[in-house]
C-alpha cells in the first residue's frame, strides 16, 4: 500500500477510519490528562491504575458474561479507583512511601488479573476469547460503538478539565495556598485522579494495560519540552497523543500484521525522544551547545580577549 | 475591639509527638509581629495550624473574633518559597493572579481586572518588568517578591508569611520591609516567621518567642529580652547586640541562632 492509498483508507476505509478515530481520541484524552499527572508528579500513578484495571476487566466479564465496552470499562474503572484508594491507604497508614505502595498495588492487581485470565483460558468457553487483548491492546478490534463510548467519556473528562481549569492549576502549582483560598483541595485531587482513571480506561482496549502508562507519561514529557505555558503544554500533549495514535494506526495498517497498540507507543516514544533531544532551550542538544559556548566565552575572557 | 489574632491553648502533634504545646498568642490589629524560635520550634506548624492546613489536637484560633473559616477571605498567606515547584509551566503575572482566585470563586476565570491588580502589585514589589518572565528563570529573592505580590492582590486584613526574608539580599530585604510597613500603614496585621534576631526590634512591633511552647508573646519592648531569648534558644543562645535587645543587658552578638536557624534550608 502506498502513501496515497493509505491516506485514502484513513479517510474512507470504514475500519481504518474507525480505528484511527479511536486512537486519536485516546491520544488526546490521555495526553491532556497525563500533562496534569506529570506536573503533579503522579505519572507513576497512571501506571498503577492501568495495571490495576486488568482484574476489573476480567471480573466484569466473569460476572456479567458480557463483553460490551461499557461493561468492561466500568469494571476497569472500578478496579482502577480501588487501586488508587489502596495506594493512598497504604502510604498513609503504613511506613511505606508512595512509590513502594504504587509498586505493590500494581504487582498485586496485575498478578491477580493475569491469574484470572489464565483461569478463564482453561475453560473451554469460547466467549472469553479476546479478553487477553487487554494486555497489549488490539486497536483493530475497535468498532464504532467502542469509539462512540470513548468519545463520550473522553469528551466528558475533557469538559470537566476545562470547567475546573483554574482550580486544577492551583492544585498542581500550590496546593496549600489553594486550600487557604477556600478550595477543597482533597476533593479536587480526587476529581482529577478520577479523570485520569477515565483517560486510562478508554485507552485499554486499543493499547492495553501494560503499555497504557506510556500514553500518560510520554506526550506530557514531550510537550513540556516545547513550551513554558500550561495551556499550550496541555494542548500540545493532547496533540502529540493524537498524532501518535493516528500515525501508529497508519503504520500498522501499512505493515499489516503489526499490532497497533505497541506501534502507537513506539510513535509517542519517538516524539518524546525527539523532544527531549532537540527542543529549543530544554533539549539535550540545546543545553550542550549553550554549555560549550559559555565555556568558550569564559576561556576567551580568561585569556584577556573580549567575549 | 477584637484582637486581630487570638490563639488559645493550641496543641498540635505529629504521630503523638507534640510539636506545639498549649500555645497562646494574641495580637492586636495593625501591628507587625515576628515569630522567632530555633529550627523545629514549630513556627511553620503554628502558621499552618492557624490556617487550617494542619489538624490541631486541641485549642482554638480566632481571627478578629470569628473562626478562621468564617474569615478566610480576610486572611492572606505567603508560604515558604521552597514549598512549590518553580519549574511549573507558567509566568510571573499568572502566579500573582492566583491571589485573586479566592475572590473569583468557582469557575470564574481571571480577566482584565485581575491582571491589572497583579501588575500593580508587581510594581509595588519592584517586579513590574518581570511580569511575563517564566517563573523558572527567577532568583530566590525574585521568587519571594512574586509570592508577596500574590499576597498583596489577595487584599487581606491579616497576613501570615513564612520566612519571607530567607535567603534574600539587602535590596530585597529593604523592599520587603517597606512593603510590610506599608501594609501596617493600611491598617493590616502581618505575622512573619523571622530568623534574624538582630532585626527583630527594628522591623517589628510585636514578637512571639516560640519553642514548642510559647515562651513569651507581646510588644518587642517588653518581651524581647535576653532572659526570654535564653529560654527560647536554650544553651545554644544567642548573642544579640545590646541595642537590638529590648532591655539593655550584656552586649551579645547574634551567632548561634544564625548558624542553626538562618543557615538552614
Ligand atoms: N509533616 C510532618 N510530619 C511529621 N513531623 C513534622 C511534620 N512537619 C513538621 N514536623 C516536625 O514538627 C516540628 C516543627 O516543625 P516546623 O516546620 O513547624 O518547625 P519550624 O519552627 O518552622 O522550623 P524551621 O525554622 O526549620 O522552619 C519539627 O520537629 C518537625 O520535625
Ligand atoms: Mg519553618
Amino acid at each position: 500500500m502506498d502513501l496515497g492509498q493509505l491516506l485514502h483508507s484513513l479517510f474512507f476505509d470504514y475500519t481504518v477510519r474507525t480505528v484511527a478515530l479511536g486512537t486519536a481520541i485516546l491520544g488526546i484524552v490521555s495526553g491532556m490528562l497525563g500533562a496534569f499527572a506529570m506536573l503533579r508528579r503522579q505519572s507513576l500513578l497512571g501506571d498503577a491504575i492501568s495495571h490495576a484495571a486488568l482484574p476489573g476487566v476480567v471480573l466484569a466479564f466473569m460476572i456479567t458474561g458480557l463483553k460490551a465496552p461499557l461493561v468492561l470499562m466500568t469494571g476497569a474503572a472500578v478496579a482502577g479507583v480501588a487501586g488508587v484508594i489502596l495506594v493512598i491507604g497504604v502510604s498513609r497508614h503504613t511506613r511505606l512511601k508512595q512509590d513502594a505502595a504504587l509498586g505493590i498495588v500494581l504487582a498485586v492487581f496485575f498478578g491477580f488479573g493475569l491469574m484470572l485470565l489464565t483461569f478463564l483460558q482453561q475453560n473451554p468457553d469460547a466467549r472469553q476469547a479476546g479478553l487477553n487483548h487487554f494486555l497489549f491492546g488490539q486497536a483493530a478490534t475497535l468498532m464504532e460503538r467502542d469509539v462512540l463510548v470513548m468519545a463520550l467519556f473522553g469528551g466528558a473528562a475533557l469538559a470537566v478539565l476545562g470547567l475546573f481549569w483554574k482550580e486544577f492549576k492551583l492544585l498542581s502549582f500550590d496546593r496549600e495556598f489553594g486550600a487557604t483560598l477556600g478550595f477543597p483541595m482533597s476533593w479536587l485531587e480526587m476529581l482529577l485522579t478520577f479523570l485520569l482513571v477515565i483517560a486510562i480506561v478508554i485507552g485499554l482496549q486499543a493499547v492495553g494495560v501494560v503499555l497504557m502508562s506510556a500514553m500518560i507519561v510520554a506526550p506530557a514529557a514531550a510537550a513540556r519540552q516545547w513550551t513554558d505555558r500550561l495551556g499550550l503544554m496541555v494542548g500540545l500533549s493532547g496533540f502529540f497523543g493524537a498524532v501518535a495514535g493516528v500515525t501508529g494506526t497508519a503504520i500498522s495498517t501499512l505493515a499489516g500484521g503489526l499490532s497497533t497498540g505497541p506501534v502507537i507507543v513506539l510513535c509517542i516514544s519517538a516524539i518524546a525522544l525527539i523532544s527531549l533531544l532537540f527542543a529549543p532551550r530544554r533539549g539535550v542538544l540545546w543545553t550542550e551547545i549553550r554549555r560549550r559556548r559559555q565555556h568558550a566565552e569564559l576561556a576567551m575572557v580568561l585569556k584577556g580577549g573580549r567575549p | 475591639m477584637n484582637p486581630a489574632l487570638e490563639v488559645t491553648d493550641l496543641t498540635v502533634a505529629y504521630h503523638d509527638k507534640p510539636v506545639l504545646w498549649d500555645v497562646d498568642v494574641t495580637a492586636p490589629a495593625g501591628i507587625l509581629m515576628a515569630i522567632v524560635g530555633p529550627n523545629g520550634a514549630g513556627k511553620t506548624t503554628l502558621m499552618k495550624a492557624i490556617l487550617g492546613l494542619t489538624p490541631v489536637a486541641a485549642g482554638s484560633v480566632r481571627i478578629d473574633g470569628k473562626s478562621y473559616t468564617q474569615q478566610r477571605q480576610r486572611v492572606g498567606y505567603v508560604p515558604q518559597r521552597g514549598s512549590v515547584d518553580w519549574d511549573f509551566p507558567t509566568n510571573v503575572v499568572d502566579v500573582v493572579t492566583m491571589g485573586r482566585y479566592g475572590a473569583l470563586g468557582w469557575f470564574r476565570r481571571p480577566g482584565r481586572r485581575e491582571v491589572d491588580l497583579a501588575m500593580h502589585a508587581l510594581e509595588q514589589v519592584g517586579m513590574h518588568d518581570f511580569a511575563q518572565r517564566q517563573i523558572s528563570q527567577l532568583s530566590g529573592g525574585q521568587q519571594q517578591r512574586v509570592f508577596l505580590a500574590r499576597a498583596i492582590v489577595q487584599d487581606a486584613d491579616i497576613y501570615f508569611m513564612d520566612e519571607p526574608f530567607q535567603g534574600v539580599d539587602a535590596t530585597t530585604e529593604r523592599t520587603i520591609v517597606t512593603l510590610l510597613k506599608q501594609l501596617r500603614g493600611d491598617g493590616k496585621t502581618v505575622v512573619v516567621v523571622h530568623h534574624d534576631l538582630q532585626t527583630v526590634a527594628e522591623y517589628f512591633d510585636w514578637v512571639t518567642l516560640l519553642n514548642v511552647q510559647c515562651i513569651a508573646s507581646g510588644p518587642v519592648g517588653q518581651v524581647f529580652t535576653e532572659e526570654n531569648l535564653r529560654r527560647t534558644y536554650g544553651g545554644r543562645i544567642a548573642f544579640v547586640e545590646r541595642d537590638a535587645l529590648a532591655t539593655g543587658g550584656m552586649a551579645l552578638r547574634s551567632f548561634a541562632p544564625a548558624a542553626t536557624a538562618g543557615g538552614a534550608d
